[in-house]
């Protein structure tokens, strides 16, 4: 266990260092790739190998590798080692078509765990310290991933998993707990809880931090939970494909997030014409893994746009820090956590007879919690005339959709040609939470 | 038997003022509205002068359909539609939904929604009620 204020001295390697260890882990990268039914494809129609990276701008010779990739080559064309090294599967929301799988090998998930250790380092945390896991286990990788991080630091570990909201606070009163991962609108809905139980966070509980994952949220939202825990809250970037959170994560300055750059290769570029953006512009961010053995990937577009901030960070490490995200070129969404594309939910409106394919997503809050609403037009020829029938129609959608997005949407029937129909690229999605508290 | 107009519409202030409007336009009387909602949807059944005029003049709307119910004439007196009801029950048959209204002193017309349309008006004729057809309904109320 490291005692200095860095867990790893990577951390704070010089500029140069880190450059010569990218370029190493990036050739070991391309190599690595290659045993990929997908990249080995890539590398033979444009007469690429690792031979090709001579400096790190080679990177560009390579063309990048989209979502869609993963989708297309869904579920072991871009495993890059024999089936027998893989530990671990890592699964996306969405059925066939729309799933991404990520495969881990013992080194990604040892890998993985030393990165979020080292993020939870930074942020303070120690061994003794109790860290309530508020996040869903399972396929999704924000409960997996920080456990297993925080486990290898030496904190003593609550996998507790998200909701029951009683139980939550009773085990972080009885057991002391120190450090909390969780989802920002639940950090909100659980003052309510607070409230109702005559808990006050600052006097009953011994709560120290709290790492906020799996959504974006605003500034404000973060003074004013900060405010009401008496507590910092730490931001955290991540994205399954490059294995989970903590791929980027806050330092106790909270002003960007060090993106581990012996971990990852970073661009920005500009989404519409691939070319880089200038020092501090922004753009989307690319990433190449430089670490991961099973399905390692080469400029991976996260449709994530963001700047790097300029300048040395007053904390000493030389990574350099991620500006706040600004949204997405896609239109992918988070709700309660899960990620969801609007072509999912059309996926599922198309095999409804009643309904067409028109149809808007709402986005907003209802009270503290998240509330997604999917709103479409019923054919006219599939009206009987009564409103059983409509509502079986709207049960039968709602559990369809259930089933594909894994979060209980409100489904509402509106007459045909009710939705607005817009030329060009249709908006399906009007996202309201901003405007809530 | 005659036909009603059900539109499907969202439960929201101004959608039944557009259909209105539009049977307004199109110069057609409303002789019995029912607006019934479940949440955001809502469903208004009409009986009107026209029937097929109607239909047209609704259809912008989309979801609109023509479904065959029974007017039928009685007095306007107490347990008439006690009789109906019993007539229709004998003969096993379910009231899905019913409305009237007078059309003068001593008469009332009372609109019928039953599974068995043909079977409901059969039973009703054999116990000597009026089942009213398109221009018998027409007449009666105009």
């Amino acid at each position: 266990m490291p005692t200095g204020a860095c867990y790893d001295e990577v951390e704070t390697a010089s500029r140069d260092d880190l450059g010569t260890l990218q370029l190493d882990r990036l050739r070991w990268t391309v190599a690595q790739a290659a045993g990929s039914p997908h990249y080995a494809k890539v590398f033979a129609e444009k007469g690429l190998s690792a031979d090709s990276v001579r400096t790190l701008g080679d990177i560009r010779l390579f063309p990048f590798t989209e979502k869609q990739d993963l989708r297309d080559g869904y579920p072991f064309g871009l495993l890059a080692v024999p089936k027998d090294r893989v530990v671990r599967l890592h699964h996306s929301s969405g059925t066939t078509g729309m799933a991404t799988a990520v495969l881990h090998s013992k080194h990604d998930i040892e890998q993985w765990a030393e990165l979020v250790a080292r993020c939870l380092y930074m942020v303070g945390m120690r061994p003794g310290d109790v860290f309530q896991n508020m996040m869903t286990y399972g396929l999704f990788t924000g409960g997996l991933g920080l456990h297993y991080g925080a486990e290898l630091l030496g904190a003593f570990v609550i996998p507790m998993g998200a909701g029951n909201s009683h139980r939550q606070i009773e085990f972080m009163r009885i057991f002391g707990t120190t450090a909390l991962h969780i989802i920002p609108s639940y950090a909100m809905a659980l003052l309510g809880t607070f409230e109702e139980m005559g808990v006050e966070p600052k006097r009953d509980l011994a709560l120290r931090f709290a790492v906020a994952g799996a959504e974006p949220y605003t500034e404000g939202v973060r003074e004013r939970l900060q405010q009401a825990w008496g507590i910092p809250f730490y931001n955290c970037y991540g994205l399954s494909e490059l294995c989970g959170p903590g791929v980027a994560f806050e330092c106790p300055e909270q002003n960007g997030l060090h993106l581990w750059e012996d971990f990852v290769l970073a661009e920005i570029i500009d989404p519409e014409s691939g070319e880089p953006v200038g020092d501090g512009k922004e753009g989307e961010l690319v990433l190449t893994s430089l670490s991961r053995e099973a399905m390692p990937l080469l400029r991976f577009r996260t449709r994530d746009l963001t700047s790097f901030l300029s300048g040395p960070c007053p904390c000493g490490r030389t990574h350099r820090r991620l500006a706040r995200f600004q949204g997405r070129t896609d239109d992918m969404f988070i709700i309660k956590g899960v990620n969801i594309f609007p072509q999912q939910i059309e996926r599922v409106l198309m095999s409804v007879p009643e309904v067409g394919t028109n149809y808007l997503i709402v986005l907003d809050r209802e009270g503290l919690a998240d509330r997604i609403t999917v709103r479409v037009e019923l054919v006219p020829e599939a009206f009987k005339g009564d409103l059983a029938q409509l509502r079986s129609v709207q049960d039968r959608i709602t559990h369809a959709l259930r089933g594909e997005i894994l979060v209980t949407p409100r489904v509402e029937l509106v007459e045909p040609g009710g939705l607005p129909h817009r030329e060009g690229k249709a908006v399906r999605v009007v996202d309201e939470r901003e405007k809530g508290p | 038997m005659i036909q009603q107009l059900v539109v499907f519409l969202e439960n929201k202030p101004g959608r039944l003022e557009r259909i209105t409007g539009a049977l307004s336009a199109a110069g057609i009387n409303i002789r019995a509205i029912h607006v019934a909602s479940l949440g955001e949807m809502g469903v208004v059944k009409l009986v009107t002068s026209h029937p097929d005029a109607a239909h047209q003049a609704l259809s912008e709307f989309g979801a609109v359909r023509k479904l065959p119910v029974l007017a039928v004439r009685v007095p306007d007196r107490p347990g008439a539609l006690h009789q109906v009801a019993a007539t229709l029950s004998k003969a096993g048959i379910n009231i899905e939904n019913a409305s009237g209204f007078a059309i003068s002193g001593s008469e009332a017309i009372l609109i019928l929604e039953v599974a068995d349309v043909p079977a409901a008006e059969r039973a009703l004729t054999a116990a000597e009620f009026k089942v009213l057809d398109e221009g018998e309904f027409e007449g009666a109320v105009g």
